[in-house]
This record gives C-alpha cells, structure tokens and sequence, in this order.
C-alpha cells in the first residue's frame, strides 16, 4: 500500500473496531465475521438477543459503541459453544461474547437490571471469596438479587426443590454459617488482583 | 493391569454435601472398579464457570485457573490431569490451550502466580474423565469388568454442550456423538436411537438467571427423551444433570406435563453395571429415584 492508502484507512478506519480490538477478548477476530449467520440460528436462546452476533460484529464495523455495550444481547449467551464449532471462519463467537460483556461490565455501563449480569456478579463474589463456589450461599443470594420481597416467593417458589436437595444430600445448610473453601485463598486474592492490575495496564485507551 | 494415576480436580459441585456430589461418589466407585488413582490436587480452587467472564475477564479467569494448574505440576508433572466437570475441563483446558499457545499471556499469568509463589509451564495435558475411560481404558476393556448388564433399560444419552464443545472428544462429530450410546449399549443397556437433543443446551448457568427461557430448553430435552421410549436419561455433566432433573416439576406446572424421567451420570450406571450398590454409586442422590437401575443394584 502506498503511504496514502495507510493515510486513508486510517482516516476511515472505525475506532470502535480498534477499541474492541484492543480491549476485548479476542476482539482481534471481529473484522473476520462474514455475516453468514449461523451463529444467530445456532443460539439457543436466539430469538432472545436484541443483536444476534452476526449483527453485532457488524455493528461493531458500523460504530454503533453504546447500542452494543448497553444492550443484554450478549447476556443471554448459555456458553454452550455451538456458534464457536459451526462458524465457517472459526470465529471464536463465545469467547468475543463474553468479552464484550465483560468490557460492557468493566467500563459500568453494561444493562443494571439484567438478570444474568446480577448472578454474575454475585456469582464472581461467592467464588472469589472463599475461592469455591458455597452453593447455598450462591442460591440465596439469586433468589434476593431483585429485592426482598421477589425474594421471598422466590424463595418459596424454589422450596420443594431445595428440600429434594437436602433430602439426597446436595445442600450443606452448615454452609451458610460455616464454609471453609480453599485454604490458600489469600493466595487467590493476590493473584486475582495481580492479574486484573495486568490486565487493566494493557488496555488501550478507549475510555476503558 | 498397571494402576493408572492422574490429578484429579473434582470441582466445587463435588464437594461433599454439593449439587453433584453423587457424581464424585460414582467416580470414585467407577474408577476403583477399572484400577484409575485419582490423586486430588491439593487445595484446588473454583475455576470461574460459565459465567466467570462477567467479571473476571480474560487474565484474572485465566490465572485463576492456572493456579490449579500449577499446582497439579508441581506435585505429579507426569500425570494428566482430570476433570469429572464439564465445566471445570472446559475452563481449565481453555486457560492451558491459551496460556502454551501465547508467550504474552503465559508471562502475565505467571507474573500473578508468582504473588503466590507459583509457577506455571503447561507440561500436563488436561482431560475429562469420559476422555480417559475411552482412550485410556478403551471400550473393551471397559465392557470387561460388567457382572450385571444392565438389560431392559432404555437410557437417553444426554451429551450436552460443554463436554462436547468447543473440544469435544477425539474421532466424535459435535452434532452427533456417538460415545454415550455405546457406553450405554457396552454396559447392556439399550440407548435411544436418534436422540435428537443429545447435544442441545439446557441453559447452563441461566438455568438460575434466566429460569423460564431455560426451561423451555428443558422441556425439549426431556419430552425427546420420552419421545424415544427413554426409562432414563443419562449424561456427563453436573450442569446438564441439575438443570434436567431438579425443574422437572416447575416444567410440569407451567406446562401441564408429567415428566419424572430420572437424570443421571455415566458413572452411576457404569457402577451398577459393575456390580456397586445403590450407596455406592450414590443412587440416593437421585431427586427423581431411579428405581429399575436401584432394583438391579440390590440384585444380589
């Protein structure tokens, strides 16, 4: 290319394609997306995303940065990998999914009330804590994610099946006053947060 | 034959008095019966899911992962490791995949591991336990060790997504895995022909976020099952158990069905079929009791 063409592609190039680029993982892969859209036929949850995949790559492309970041679309991704092993360019869709969701989180401007995000987070907070997962912990605290009182006819919505737990021996109530985890979990807390210093260094600035 | 010995890393739903502990108790069993050691990584930790990304992104989820990782080659680098988990496999093969293929972020993650004085080389090899039952031990050998086949049973072989993509087993197609089937058949048990939701998702961890989308998955997953003349459905994964069995009964009011169509491991029945009893093979871990294979099980 002649310095003038670099001139020129860099003048059209779209800067939300180079912050997702930069920023999201494996976002090096968007610009590979050629809009067939098996990946938006092959979701199970489908018909459920503002933006099926294929529309968000090329959204990304078109520089819509705010519709895509706010929008649950990619929330509703089950991690169930069938759009990464049926793409034709092999793309790996799930893990750009969750990236861009994570990106959305990180910059605080991901969909407050959507429900997947809140047991994320709550979900991320339980395993960090003890560095395993204290599943009556982890359950109370979805059930309450929406308030008290949805979390009481939750609660007692789930109650038959929370007994059917306890009666076979799947549910630890001791857990909830005593839950003793990993034993290197300060050891855990210092490599989680080394690692988001890392990461947090890396990442170009886009406002990310 | 030799006593095989891998890492084992059992995962926080093996816990016990956790949503699979009925798996880790029929693993053990099934593997006491083929002569595997499994050897816990000591003080392993959660290896952040499905859902770990929300938060944790990229490096934290990876180094994360890479600390179980460590330290399972710190103690034994000649054993694989294993993973009962479909989730915990994916996610800790996932960070081993990524970290040997890229310098950048092996030496980010080593840097966070070096906060707890560990560190990390990608030496071992990472596998689910199906991986080791069939090129491990082989379908032959693993046939072998049946005393009580398993005949007149119908068993649906629900693979479900994480232990079937993006890795999958070697030699199987991700659209139609046959190595459930013949697990089922090898055991004496007849499987469903044309299972058509073998690999179809069940929601996985929006099972709890997104309860009502998920059970619609559910739904299909089991009346395809029925539709088959299936007695039980059988599957790999502590995620796809949980979801499949425990909402059975919110799917039947919401949908005026009457399913109540036992969901268990591949474990469980491999130990029956090995002549384990009920206990042993954590048969009362089943909230919908799986009565044709507990009546096998106490067959003297």
């Amino acid at each position: 290319m002649s310095d003038l063409d670099t001139v020129m592609v860099k003048k059209y190039r779209n800067n939300f394609l180079k912050e997702v680029e930069a920023n999201v993982e494996e976002g090096e892969w968007v610009k590979m997306c050629m809009q067939c859209g098996v990946c938006a036929g092959s979701c199970p949850l489908g018909p459920y995303w503002e933006h099926p995949p294929q529309e968000i790559f090329m959204m990304i492309r078109a520089g819509k940065r705010d519709e895509i970041l706010r929008s649950s679309s990619m929330w509703m991704c089950t991690s169930c990998y069938n759009c990464i092993v049926r793409c034709p360019r092999e793309l790996p869709i799930t893990h750009i999914m969750h990236g861009l969701a994570h990106y959305a989180e990180r910059l605080g401007i991901a969909p407050k009330q959507n429900p997947t995000r809140k047991f994320a987070r709550i979900f991320w907070g339980n395993l960090t804590k003890a560095g395993r997962v204290n599943e009556p912990v982890l359950g109370v605290g979805l059930y309450f994610m929406n308030g008290f009182k949805e979390g009481i006819r939750t609660t007692l919505k789930m109650a038959p099946v929370g007994m059917g737990m306890m009666k076979t021996k799947r549910f630890n109530p001791f857990a909830f006053m005593f839950y003793r985890g990993c034993k290197g979990k300060k050891d855990i807390h210092k490599i989680i947060k080394k690692a988001r210093e890392l990461e947090l260094a890396k990442a170009a600035k886009f406002g990310g | 034959m030799a006593k095989k010995e891998y890492m084992f890393y059992p995962g926080c739903s093996s816990e016990r008095l956790a949503s699979a502990s009925n798996y880790e108790i029929s693993a053990q069993a099934m593997c006491d019966v083929l002569d595997i050691r499994l050897n816990e990584i000591p003080d392993w930790n959660c290896c952040g899911a499905s859902i770990g990304y929300a938060v944790g992104g990229e490096l934290p989820r990876l180094a994360l992962s890479a600390r179980n990782l460590a330290i399972a080659e710190r103690e034994h680098p000649e054993q694989d490791i294993v993973a009962t988990c479909a989730a915990c496999w994916l996610a800790t093969r996932e960070a081993r995949d990524r970290l040997e293929e890229d310098g950048v972020l092996m030496r980010e993650a080593n840097e966070a591991l070096a906060e707890a004085g560990l560190k990390y080389e990608a030496k071992q090899r990472v596998r689910h336990m199906v991986e080791v039952l069939i090129e491990d031990v082989g379908y032959e050998e693993l046939g072998r060790h049946v005393k009580k086949p398993l005949s007149g049973i119908k068993i649906a072989g629900y693979v479900g997504c994480q232990t079937n993509r993006p890795f999958g087993i070697e030699g199987e197609s991700f659209e139609n895995p046959k190595y459930l089937d013949k697990l089922v058949e090898i055991m004496g048990a007849e499987p469903v022909e044309k299972y058509d939701k073998k690999v179809a998702c069940c929601g996985g961890a929006l099972g709890f976020s997104e309860p009502e989308k998920s059970q619609a998955l559910i739904k299909d997953i089991v009346e395809a099952a029925y539709d088959g003349g299936a007695d039980m459905i059988v599957t790999p994964c502590p995620m796809c158990q949980l979801n499949v069995e425990i909402y059975q009964n919110q799917i039947n009011k919401k949908y005026r069905t009457k399913f109540e169509i036992p969901v268990l491991y591949y474990s469980q029945i491999m130990g029956v079929a090995y002549g384990k009893t009920s206990k042993e093979v954590g048969l009362d871990g089943q909230i919908i009791r799986a009565r044709k294979l507990e009546e096998l099980a106490e067959k003297g």
